[in-house]
């Protein structure tokens, strides 16, 4: 009991009472932006300009101004898009999954993270947007009553899958986060004056905090919780069938959807790790955002990393067991060929690099925590690069063998990515409580029974 | 002995008048509720910053029917997604693609099992946005809201009063000695 007791204490630090920790959390919402604040927003508001006149440019142009060709199709656009669908995932895991675990320590990351999910996933879907050439005529992925004849949606395409379990993940995550967020809204309401009080009163949805609402909407989000955790696996799992049911080799494979899974739970995690630290700092909100929270997920990280290292492994077993000599040139090729330094880069960040959080002390520094988390998002974008490029830059006419090559356009739209991403976030940490009042209230309330409860 | 503002002393007929009892922390509140509720006054709902565990319980509420309504969702999304499939690629335009049958159902999983998760969570949402009557309004207090301390530190029990069984002292009595930190009398009548 002491054990747990202990345990608890340390998720919100110096025993804040109830009205201290909705001032301390409501205080970077109420005070003028700080240096630190208006020079990243000024760096991300740039990217994200950047993105929108390359996207322009892209699509008066057309996607000839990028790098792909007859052979490598899929280049920077898709491998940027299972990037950020990954991304999302650790946002869902941790508002859902350890909700229904009843993981306490989750609550003061959860909102974060979800908001990382919404923003991760307008970034991705972004790409096969951009993708198709013609975004004017993206509507064409649904299907409605339309004239052109036969020529309507294929329900047997897992390309039309994603677009129903994209959208779905959008839309229910989106709706998970703002549920969460009503009765902290609320709070901003009784807290605010002016115009202010009034388009948080008109977020906030006339909650007044009774029982009988709290005891539905606790309901509610349960619910959501339970039907959040199989769609999340879902949405990566459908996003690896885009390759494995394919015929190529290094694609097709079945040990893709949870293979991407994890993976996507790992890089989901490392890029929670670099914002809330980065917030953290920003926000002063070191009492609520602990070490103890940044020790679980680099827990989280080095378990996820080495399932992934494991699934590397088995790949380049499966290939050499299966004596198939297209599976095994593909692998050759992707450790040894043209495009085996992004190959070693990959295994260097994602599987080398979780490595030191075996130690204690790495797990709670925050400079190592930040080094590791960016290193594994780079390892983890080039996972999905070696995934996709290796596999078509050396296919079956070797007349047809290339080296792709991105243009700067392509990589100005990444960056661009990473703009709207952090535009995003930005403002989100301007205009609505970055750690949930409520859920941390109840944490308090409950680490004080425990505490009484142990002595 | 009738109180002393002239006000509440009007008769209330079908009406109840609502009194406030404020607590500054979860467990008193609760016990003041378990207290309250056994001398026989009758509380209306109790307002708290947070979902404070037990107080349903202690409010004596019945658990909400939340859960059917997900599943009817669920069963509604699963059941458009696969007959919509069905409907348009093997009765209304059959396409034979890759050799397969145009009934053929593993492919038609995904899709379904997508669309029954989000008719089961938008239902879900739907149903608590109706039934607690939480809608946009640009009013920044909520006509129900004792104090704009309950989304902040304050436990807030309405207690209702009728013409009939009502003990105004009784009430003045427990409020002190459960610890109450303040106490407003009268705060609306319904």
């Amino acid at each position: 009991m002491s054990a747990a007791a202990h345990h608890a204490e340390e998720l919100v630090l110096g025993k804040p009472s109830f009205g201290q920790v909705t001032a301390e959390i409501a205080a970077p919402m109420e005070r003028r932006p700080g240096a630190f604040w208006l020079l990243a927003f000024l760096a991300a508001f740039s990217a994200l300009v950047l993105g929108v006149v390359l996207i322009g440019h892209t699509m008066w142009k057309g996607i000839g101004v990028w790098g792909l060709n007859r052979t490598v199709g899929w280049g920077y656009d898709i491998t940027n898009f299972v990037f950020w669908v990954g991304i999302g995932h650790a946002g869902t895991l941790i508002s859902a999954i350890l909700l229904l675990f009843r993981q306490r320590w989750r609550t003061s990351i959860a909102r974060a993270a979800e908001a990382m999910t919404i923003f991760a996933v307008m970034c991705a879907a972004l790409f096969p947007l951009i993708h198709m050439g013609r975004p004017w005529l993206a509507f064409w992925v649904f299907p409605y009553p339309n004239t052109r004849g036969p020529i309507a949606v294929n329900f047997r395409s897992p390309l039309l899958w994603d677009v129903f379990a994209i959208s779905t993940y959008f839309t229910v995550s989106l709706v998970f986060w703002y549920v969460g967020m009503i009765p902290d809204l609320a709070t901003m309401r009784d807290r605010a004056r002016g115009l202010r009080k009034r388009l948080y009163a008109f977020f906030a949805l006339g909650w007044d905090g009774g029982t009988r609402t709290w005891q539905r909407y606790e309901k509610a989000c349960l619910l959501l919780a339970g039907l959040a955790t199989p769609l999340v696996v879902s949405v990566h799992t459908i996003v690896s069938f885009d390759f494995a049911t394919s015929v190529i080799p290094g694609w097709h494979t079945t040990i893709f959807p949870p293979y991407f899974v994890a993976g996507a739970v790992f890089s989901g995690f490392a890029m929670v790790i670099t914002l809330l630290l980065l917030t953290r700092k920003a926000l002063d909100l070191e009492k609520y955002i602990t070490d103890t929270h940044f020790e679980k997920m680099a827990k989280v990280l080095l378990t996820t990393g080495m399932i992934v290292g494991f699934a590397y492994a088995t790949e380049l077993f499966i290939a050499f067991y299966s004596a198939n000599r297209y599976e095994r040139f593909t692998f050759e090729n992707r450790a040894f060929g043209p495009y085996a330094w992004a190959y070693w880069t990959m295994v260097t960040c994602n599987v080398v690099v979780p490595q030191v959080f075996w130690w204690k002390r790495a797990r709670r520094s925050a400079f190592l925590l930040f080094v590791a988390s960016c290193l594994v998002n780079v390892g983890m974008w080039f996972e999905r690069f070696n995934i996709i490029v290796t596999s078509l830059h050396r296919d079956y006419l070797t007349s047809s063998w290339t080296y792709y090559r991105p243009t700067l356009v392509e990589v100005g739209i990444l960056l661009g990515s990473f703009g709207l991403f952090f535009t995003c976030f930005l403002i989100f940490v301007r205009v609505a409580p970055v750690v949930a009042f409520h859920e941390v209230k109840l944490t308090l309330a409950e680490q004080k029974e425990t505490a009484h409860a142990s002595h | 002995m009738p109180p002393t503002d002239s006000v509440l002393a009007a008769p209330l007929g079908s009406r109840k008048r609502i009194h406030t009892m404020t607590f500054d922390a979860p467990e008193s509140a609760l016990a003041a509720v378990r207290r309250l509720r056994s001398e026989g006054f009758e509380i209306d709902d109790v307002h708290t910053p947070y979902a404070v565990h037990g107080m349903d319980e202690a409010l004596g509420l019945p658990d909400t029917r939340l859960g059917w309504v997900t599943l009817a969702g669920g069963f509604i999304g699963g059941a458009v997604a696969l007959s919509f499939q069905i409907w348009t690629h093997a009765i209304d335009w059959p396409l034979v693609i890759g050799g397969k049958s145009p009934l053929a159902l593993p492919a038609k999983i995904p899709v379904a099992f997508e669309l029954t998760v989000l008719f089961a969570a938008l239902s879900t949402v739907a149903s608590l946005l109706v039934r607690r009557r939480l809608y946009p309004s640009f009013s920044p207090e909520p006509a129900n809201q004792p104090s704009p301390a309950v989304t902040d530190d304050q436990f807030v029990l309405l207690v209702v009063e009728r013409d009939a069984g009502f003990r105004p002292h009784r009430f003045h009595e427990l409020a002190r000695e459960l610890g109450a930190a303040a106490v407003v009398e009268g705060w609306r009548v319904l």
